[in-house]
């Protein structure tokens, strides 16, 4: 029988997508405003828009965040898949449980804890506190992220392809590039991208970590927020939301194609 | 050929041993480090704390640490309430969000088959946008002269501004908005496995849609409940964004106090000692989550 959804479904589903996208919606609606008030209508424009591309200092940040977030989820992304990988292929290794605990307990902590332990490490070892701190914090929280995700794939892993290419002569590594990585591909693109937003959206961790010269986007939101909502935050959030719409439906794509071509040929 | 399988057991053992020693370095170490520091004195210097550890005294280093910053929050009753209204906050939240979430899974587990992924998307995809943005727009709309009060005055529902932003009020909704993908996900992935026959044969035998729904739907749903009731209540309980940008002075919570001891106060042990304390409330639900969480997997064909 196929499933009918009724009025009080159709109903609770409107008001939950409501309430999740009407504010996403009215802060892009009002980036647009002509008027500095940021909550009265005044007009289309895009004045706004401009300011923010003129703000050195949002500019700045923008870019600190942007090489933060892409060199810390590029590492994440190694990292994780290597802890993924022991994870599903090594069995009992010494220190497993301490090691999957460590795995999940920095997704599962608030985020003020981690971000003050990693201060203190980073203080006890001199290191300056400034762009690669953040780099460094960044990686550790989102590789976690990327371990997962990279191990859901791995365990409905079809191990009879490894397998087939041993048997034909394949070194490990060879088999490792030639035959599991293509497969689990779209497992770490989707890790990376994870890695990457969790990254760009880090108020918390961030603050903690950073030092002069490294004031990321989140930070100086969060410092003009305090001030006062501007319009040309709106603006910014509206690129920034812009931007992540897009990687979301480019990576939506790419996995449905890869799905669809492995489909064809089974 | 011997020592061919040693380099490559070598080669081999490199794949978990870089992550482990990663997460040991950046993870373990600085966690000790907290814990170590919140037994310290506080002092006026460069970094704000002591006794820094050296090897060499390590029966001094031990005997010179105490638990005076423990003793502090025992004192000061101001840690004891914020504890007290975190743990209740989150517990508020958490129900408010399987009151909203439950629902909305329903709906999402009930929609035709090729309509679920684009829904089940369309729950993602707030999260991937930035969830301090995502609290701003609250502000706009919460604010006494902000858009929910231009809009219930314009259909004449009101006439006084809503006092809300700044209020406890606030943070539930900041909170319910913020998480809601963590409680629909796990509810909608224990949904939509429900065999509709045990439904369609409590129908056939005369329950009531409500009582089958008690004696029925909610049993088989349990895992998921558990499940997004402790992904919403854990992280909520250390929030420190959502009562500080929504929540007003008035509005105590135990992460906010662990940002404040540190940035305002720079009392880095007194800071160190309230990471502590909100470890401590939160190793059993996390401890209870782990083990959910395993179960599930296990149930997992």
């Amino acid at each position: 029988m196929t499933r009918r959804l009724s009025v009080f479904n159709v109903t609770s589903l409107v008001l939950g997508f409501a309430f999740l996208y009407l504010p996403i919606l009215l802060l892009v609606v009002y980036s647009f405003n002509g008027s500095r008030l940021v909550t009265v209508w005044g007009g289309f424009s895009t004045q706004w828009y401009g300011a923010l591309f003129r703000n050195e200092a949002l500019m700045g940040a923008a870019w600190v965040t942007l090489r933060i977030g892409l060199l810390s989820a590029s590492m994440a992304t190694v990292l994780g898949t290597l802890a993924a990988l022991a994870l599903t292929r090594y069995g009992r290794f010494p220190g497993r449980t301490l090691f999957t605990g460590m795995i999940y307990a920095p997704m599962v902590m608030p985020e003020v804890i981690t971000g003050l332990s990693l201060l203190l490490f980073f203080v006890a070892v001199d290191l300056d506190r400034g762009f690669w701190t953040v780099t460094l914090a960044h990686t550790t929280l989102t590789m976690c992220f990327v371990t997962v995700v990279v191990q859901a794939r791995l365990a409905t892993f079809d191990r009879s392809l490894e397998e087939a290419a041993m048997d034909l002569g394949a070194p490990p590594l060879r088999t490792f590039f030639a035959v599991t990585l293509p497969l689990i591909a779209p497992s770490i693109v989707a890790g990376f991208l994870l890695a990457f937003t969790l990254s760009l959206d880090d108020l918390v961790i961030a603050s903690f970590n950073t030092g002069p010269g490294a004031t990321t986007l989140p930070i100086k939101i969060y410092s003009q927020v305090r001030l006062g909502l501007s319009p040309e935050i709106n603006a910014a959030s509206t690129i920034l939301i812009g931007l992540v719409t897009l990687g979301v439906i480019s990576a939506t794509l790419i996995s449905k194609r890869s799905a669809l071509r492995s489909r064809r040929e089974a | 050929m011997k020592e061919r399988s040693f380099t490559k057991r070598l080669a081999a053992g490199l794949v978990p041993a870089v992550p482990y020693l990663w997460l040991g370095v950046f993870f373990l170490v600085p966690f000790l480090i907290v814990f170590k520091i919140s037994l310290s004195d506080p002092a006026v210097a460069q970094p704000p704390y002591k006794p820094i550890f050296e090897w060499s005294d390590i029966a001094g280093f031990f005997s010179a640490l105490d638990l005076e910053n423990f003793e502090m929050l025992t004192q000061d009753d101001l840690y004891f309430r914020a504890t007290l209204s975190s743990v209740r906050i989150a517990a508020i939240s958490t129900v408010l969000l399987l009151l909203v979430g439950f629902p909305v899974a329903y709906g999402m587990a009930r929609a035709p088959e090729r309509h679920r992924l684009i829904l089940v998307a369309l729950v993602i995809l707030p999260f991937w946008t930035s969830f301090l943005i995502r609290i701003y727009a609250w502000i706009a709309i919460l604010k006494p002269e902000g858009l929910l009060t231009q809009a219930l005055t314009g259909i004449g529902l009101i006439s006084e501004p809503l006092e809300i932003l700044n209020t406890e009020w606030a943070v539930y909704i900041g909170i319910v908005y913020a998480y809601l993908p963590f409680m629909v996900l796990p509810l909608y992935a224990t949904l939509e496995k429900m065999d509709d026959t045990l439904l369609e044969a409590a129908l056939d035998l005369g329950s009531p849609p409500w009582r089958s729904f008690w004696t029925i739907t909610v049993p088989l749903a349990m895992p998921g409940i558990i499940a997004g009731s402790l992904l919403c209540f854990i992280p909520a309980v250390g929030e420190f964004v959502i009562p500080d940008l929504l929540g007003g002075s008035e509005t105590l919570m135990i992460g906010r106090q662990l940002w404040s001891e540190f940035f305002s106060n720079r009392d880095w042990p007194l800071a160190s000692s309230v990471a502590i304390l909100l470890l401590i409330i939160l190793v059993v639900p996390i401890v209870i989550y782990r083990d959910v969480e395993a179960r599930r997997m296990e149930a997992r064909p």
